[in-house]
């Protein structure tokens, strides 16, 4: 059946099955394979992504259910190339090492400091506790997070930064 | 790559539109809300519904709100709403102390009191909440709605009262006042189902229990309840003493099953100690009048 729905600002329409998982049509249908899919089980929270400005697991809702809605992925998160704090956070705290859970741990952490500007560390756990990492032990994702909330945190405050895009740690971020 | 069945797939923009199709598809149709239950249950094949009926769009079904001498909860009120919600914080903590247990926040965003319930998993935590408070289910169909009390409305593991072509609308909870309300889980990991479960409800006249509810999950707990445990404590001190007898009724009377969770003597010793704290804190928080959010006792 035919959807449309809005991804990272963008119409879509594709002609699919209604049982094709919200984390298959970004993916395969869209290309944009920032966000992960691991476990298939509502767990790892790899497929991350918002629906309407919340952050649901992919992998637990039909593409078709989001007819009509807005989707935002990893991929949306930078401005032209320029990282947002808390990607930046990502790289300066080292919040990553084999990056399978970092768009979900991203897109997770954005939605939090939206909530919460200045989370403590039990609030950032607490938040992240359906996004599963099995390299950093957490620790250097915490101190990703609050490294963003220490350096303005909002989107906002990332346009107004300098625009010029910084590919190289674009890339490495985001692969 | 886990992949359901081919269905089809309908979006219902009314209740009554919902019951239509209902009607019309018989019991070939499944509502689907959250979905995170019935997905992965349809991506293991264990369901295979030939449609799905969609029913986020419906109208009137996200509500919390005082109701005369009730609160009405709409089905479609999703975890994370009921986590955060005043009038369910003012009334009954019990929710919130469940809800923080319950999956994670990611899952919290979608799944609804609605489907917890219709889900009927003997594990699962917002029916037993729901149990401990002798709360009611609002039911509709084509010829109106009818009322079952929570305790009636699982007929079995997976099964409920609710027919084919029934929706279930809206969970009512009495209002009652000098009440204390706590729950207590033990889960393995965060988002994991419980290894026993055990909530309550203290109501006090003083220093004697007027009233007091129970609610057991994955302890095999008959209607997720123990009412030889209850009748022992109405009328009586809400005193250490009878919080543990309490807490050695329902010891005795669950029935859990090993599993991978646990062997059977841990879980019935969860089912009392659980029982315990939960109506101690229950008591403590009717006493204080006020709600505070963390127990004196942590999760063991």
């Amino acid at each position: 059946m035919e959807v449309t729905i809005t991804v990272n600002g963008t119409a879509v329409t594709r002609d699919v099955e209604p049982r094709m998982l919200l984390v298959h049509f970004v993916r395969d249908e869209l290309g944009l394979t920032g966000t992960h899919w691991a476990c298939d089980t509502t767990n790892c929270g790899a497929c991350t992504l918002w629906v309407d400005d919340t952050p649901v697991k992919s992998c637990t809702m039909l593409a078709v259910m989001a007819d009509g809605h807005t989707v935002r992925t990893v991929e949306d998160l930078d401005t032209g190339g320029q990282l947002n704090p808390l990607q930046e956070g990502f790289m300066q705290e080292h919040g990553l090492q084999c990056g399978f859970c970092t768009p979900g741990m991203l897109m997770t952490g954005q939605w939090l400091l939206d909530r919460d500007p200045d989370p403590d560390e039990a609030t950032i756990r607490e938040a992240i506790s359906g996004n599963l990492c099995r390299c950093t032990g957490y620790e250097n994702i915490v101190r990703a997070v609050r490294w963003a909330a220490e350096h303005g945190n909002g989107e906002a405050e990332a346009t107004d930064d300098d625009a010029s895009a910084d590919v190289e740690t674009s890339d490495e971020v985001t692969a | 790559m886990q992949v359901p069945e081919t269905f089809d797939y309908e979006r219902a923009s009314t209740v009554e539109d919902a019951i239509q199709r209902l009607t019309a598809h018989g019991d070939e149709a499944r509502v689907i809300a959250g979905g995170h239950s019935l997905l992965p249950m349809m991506k293991l094949r264990l369901a295979v519904p030939e449609v799905l009926i969609d029913i986020n769009d419906l109208p009137g079904l996200d509500h919390v709100r005082l109701d005369g001498d009730e609160l009405a909860i709409g089905a479609l009120v999703r975890h994370a709403a009921i986590l955060d919600d005043p009038i369910l914080g003012e009334h009954y903590p019990i929710f919130a102390d469940a809800e923080r247990k319950i999956a994670d926040p990611l899952v919290r965003n979608r799944g609804t009191i609605g489907g917890s319930l219709c889900q009927a998993d003997p594990a699962e935590d917002l029916s037993a909440v729901v149990t401990a408070l002798k709360g009611s289910c609002v039911i509709q169909s084509a010829n109106g709605r009818r009322t079952v009390p929570m305790r009636e409305f699982h007929t079995g593991p997976w099964e409920t009262a609710v027919g084919d072509a029934e929706l279930l609308v809206e969970v009512r909870i009495p209002v009652r006042t000098s009440v204390g309300s706590s729950y207590h889980k033990v889960e393995r990991r965060v988002g994991d189902w419980a290894v026993a479960a055990a909530g309550a409800f203290v109501q006090l006249d003083g220093d004697t229990i007027a009233a007091v509810g129970l609610g057991l999950s994955a302890v095999g707990a008959p209607d997720m309840t123990c009412p030889d445990a209850e009748q022992a404590l109405v009328g009586g001190p809400a005193s250490a003493e009878a919080f543990a007898e309490a807490a050695r009724i329902v010891h005795d009377a669950v029935s859990p099953t090993a599993d991978q969770r646990g062997p059977v003597d841990y879980k019935r010793h969860l089912a009392g100690e659980l029982t315990r704290r939960a109506l101690t804190d229950a008591a403590r928080r009717a006493r204080s009048g006020s709600d505070p959010v963390d127990s004196e006792e942590g999760n063991a």
